[in-house]
């Protein structure tokens, strides 16, 4: 762990360097070698190789349909790679479920945001908090010690974790009557809560405002310098990307096109071409 | 003290209100019976009804709570029936105390249609689909078949079974008797149940399944229930927890079947079956799924019914389908939902309340 960034407060972000100095010489917290997926005729994914240091921000970006979200559900194994391997921990992941990955340390949040609608807030990241608190059926229908002091556990973690983003006051609130924003906020939250090493982002601004989303920016990079977590985040949103993130790969087809530093990327004349490809064809809108 | 009341969750107020309704009927039942007023219809109806109840709140956990359909809940119920009974008529001697008796008998009962539920479940509900459905159909018209098919009796040397054969092949000893005898079902069962024991049978179901819902695991089964990718993605074992849903389900109707058996003093296999399980299905429906006061009301409401309506002879199914629509509106109304919530702030002295607006968040 780096002692060097207090724990709460906001850090300057680092040099954008694809592996960050404050994690220069320490092995990556997730390798991925030569990774592909086919969905029939289609190989979706194809060779893809991938290192995040343990600290650090980095983007996957690429024009809609590129397979970023195959990506995260290969990392997080609901989809079983055709070929490949991922590290993940120094770990060999490959065999593993999702519940295992998760364990394992890995945690997302989901493009077309899935939170536990009918529940509170409160029990939204309390089910984010299974594997933290521990007791059994039995304690819990015969409401034994055990019960009682997980609980109590497990309400001051929602609430610490509720303060990240200063949401303190929706507790008891209902998930799915939130607004979008809060429930972006809320998925990351209870994504949080599983205590992860890397942190899977699938569009995290997607349908935010601009102060929304700048505040959604600060709040990545507290959480980064906070909990010591690396984090891989989509996004569609160049101010973010480009603004957040230390590290970017580029996806188009499947396959990478192009990886490096924000303004490396933002100069490649391959990346520029598979957007405006993009843009004659849907009309895909590029900020930044 | 008042501080207390204030910070008790919708949870919390939801289960005082529910126990509180099932106290109140208890207490006014019983008011009634002493006065007099309860004819012998009626009051021969208190055990199924408490039996009914329990049936009904058990299948809301695997329906309402897990949200899997279950079409053989009745199966569960015939399994507790079989097997507590078997327990309750072979351990006459052993366990004198009659209430002593039917616990035991209850719990073994439950056991049994625990076990029941753990082997069916094993497979199915690995599979996410309507697969559970089928199977708890298929369940339950195979569970009438063999217990139709079988022969239980007792002596001194302990239980002997027979399949497909008569109950002279049980070879008991003369002073031995039959208990399950075919397709005649088990007669001669002594009357250990009563409407206190069914009372506290209901209080022991709400116990268990209000508590389990506002725990860790009851937590796991719901995320299941409201996103299953997303319950997975947070460390969730799917299969674990839906298991433990259903069994619990399970376990509860064998106890609902052990208490329902115990009423009669003749039982057969032909009772519990696929009509049976869609009345209890009609209940937790109509009572609203998740809602466990809804079950326990649309349960009464639904077996009183059809006593009750005895008079009006030619409409009384249409009054009963009538009843059936306004129940349905009724419970599945958010007005009606909210009610045991403002129930429970109306109870609260007016300054308390207050207050709440003042500081509540
Ligand atoms: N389960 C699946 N079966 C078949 N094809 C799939 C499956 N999942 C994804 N694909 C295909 O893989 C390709 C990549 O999809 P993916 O969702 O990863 O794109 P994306 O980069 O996340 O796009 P977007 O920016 O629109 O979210 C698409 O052509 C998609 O149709
Ligand atoms: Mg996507």
């Amino acid at each position: 762990m780096n002692s060097d960034h207090p724990e709460t407060q906001l850090v300057p972000l680092p040099p954008l360097n694809f592996v960050p100095e404050r994690d220069a010489g320490q092995q990556p917290i997730l390798e991925v070698r030569n990774l592909g997926i086919d969905f029939g005729g289609l190989t979706a994914v194809d060779s893809l190789n991938l290192a995040i240091s343990p600290t650090e921000i980095s983007g996957l970006i690429g024009p809609n349909g590129a397979g970023k979200t195959t990506v995260f559900n290969l990392l997080t194994k609901v989809y079983q790679p055709t070929r490949g391997t991922i590290l993940f921990n120094g770990q060999d992941i490959i065999g593993m479920n999702t519940v295992r990955v998760n364990r394992a340390g890995i945690a997302r949040t989901f493009q077309n945001i899935r939170l536990f609608n009918n529940l509170t807030v409160e029990d939204n990241i309390k089910i984010g908090l299974h594997n933290q608190i521990k007791y059994g059926m039995f304690s819990g229908i015969l409401r034994l010690p055990d019960y009682w002091k997980q609980e109590k556990i497990a309400r001051e973690q929602v609430g610490e974790l509720l303060s990240i983003f200063n949401m303190g006051h929706l507790t008891q609130h209902i998930a799915g009557s939130l607004p979008y924003g809060a429930q972006r906020r809320l998925e990351i939250i209870r994504a949080l809560a599983t205590r992860p090493k890397l942190l899977l982002l699938d569009e995290p601004a997607a349908g935010m405002n601009p102060s929304e989303t700048a505040e959604l920016m600060e709040n990545i990079a507290k959480i980064r310098s906070t909990f010591q977590i690396a984090v891989l985040l989509i996004e569609h949103d160049m101010s973010l990307v480009m603004g957040i993130c230390e590290g970017i790969c580029v996806l188009n087809f499947g396959k990478v096109i192009a990886k490096g530093t924000p303004s490396a990327i933002q100069n490649n004349p391959e990346v520029v071409e598979a957007y405006l490809g993009r843009r004659k064809e849907g009309g895909h809108h590029v900020e930044g | 003290m008042r501080n207390q009341m204030r910070k008790l969750q919708k949870p919390t107020r939801t289960a005082i209100f529910t126990y509180a309704l099932v106290i109140a009927a208890f207490v006014i039942v019983q008011i009634l019976v002493a006065g007099g007023n309860v004819n012998s219809t009626l009051a021969g109806q208190f055990v199924p009804i408490c039996a009914y109840v329990v049936m009904a709140i058990s299948l809301n956990l695997t329906v309402g709570i897990l949200g899997e359909l279950s079409l053989g809940h009745a199966g569960f119920m015939s399994v507790g029936a079989f097997s507590g009974v078997v327990a309750g008529m072979s351990l006459g001697g052993a366990i004198p105390s009659e209430p002593l008796r039917l616990t035991v008998s209850m719990i073994i009962g439950a056991a049994c249609a625990g076990v029941a539920g753990f082997l069916i479940g094993i497979p199915v509900l690995r599979l996410n689909g309507d697969y559970l459905a089928i199977v708890t159909l298929a369940f339950g018209e195979i569970i009438k078949n063999v217990i139709n098919c079988l022969t239980v009796g007792v002596d001194s040397g302990g239980l002997h079974f027979g399949f497909l054969s008569t109950a002279d092949a049980l070879n008991l000893e003369p002073s031995g008797t039959v208990i399950i005898n075919g397709p005649m079902g088990i007669s001669g069962i002594p009357k250990l149940a009563s409407f206190t024991a069914g009372f506290i049978l209901i209080l022991v179901t709400l116990f268990i399944v209000m508590n389990l819902v506002n725990s860790r695991s009851g937590r796991a089964i719901l995320a299941l229930r409201e996103n299953r990718i997303a319950a997975v993605s947070v460390g969730i074992f799917a299969t674990k927890y839906k298991l433990m849903a259903f069994v619990v389900s399970a376990a509860l109707a064998g106890a609902a079947g052990t208490l329902y058996a115990m009423n009669f003093s003749t039982i057969v296999a032909t009772k519990f079956g696929f009509n049976t399980s869609i009345l209890i299905l009609v209940f937790v429906v109509l009572g609203g799924l998740g809602n466990i006061a809804g079950s326990i009301i649309a349960a009464t409401l639904l077996t009183v019914l059809p006593e009750m309506l005895r008079g009006f002879s030619d409409f009384r199914m249409l009054i009963y389908a009538i009843v059936l629509i306004l129940v349905m509106l009724a419970t599945n109304s958010a007005r009606f939902r909210a009610l045991p919530g403002q129930l429970a702030s109306k109870l609260r002295p007016a300054r308390t309340s207050a207050k709440e607006g003042a500081t509540g968040e």
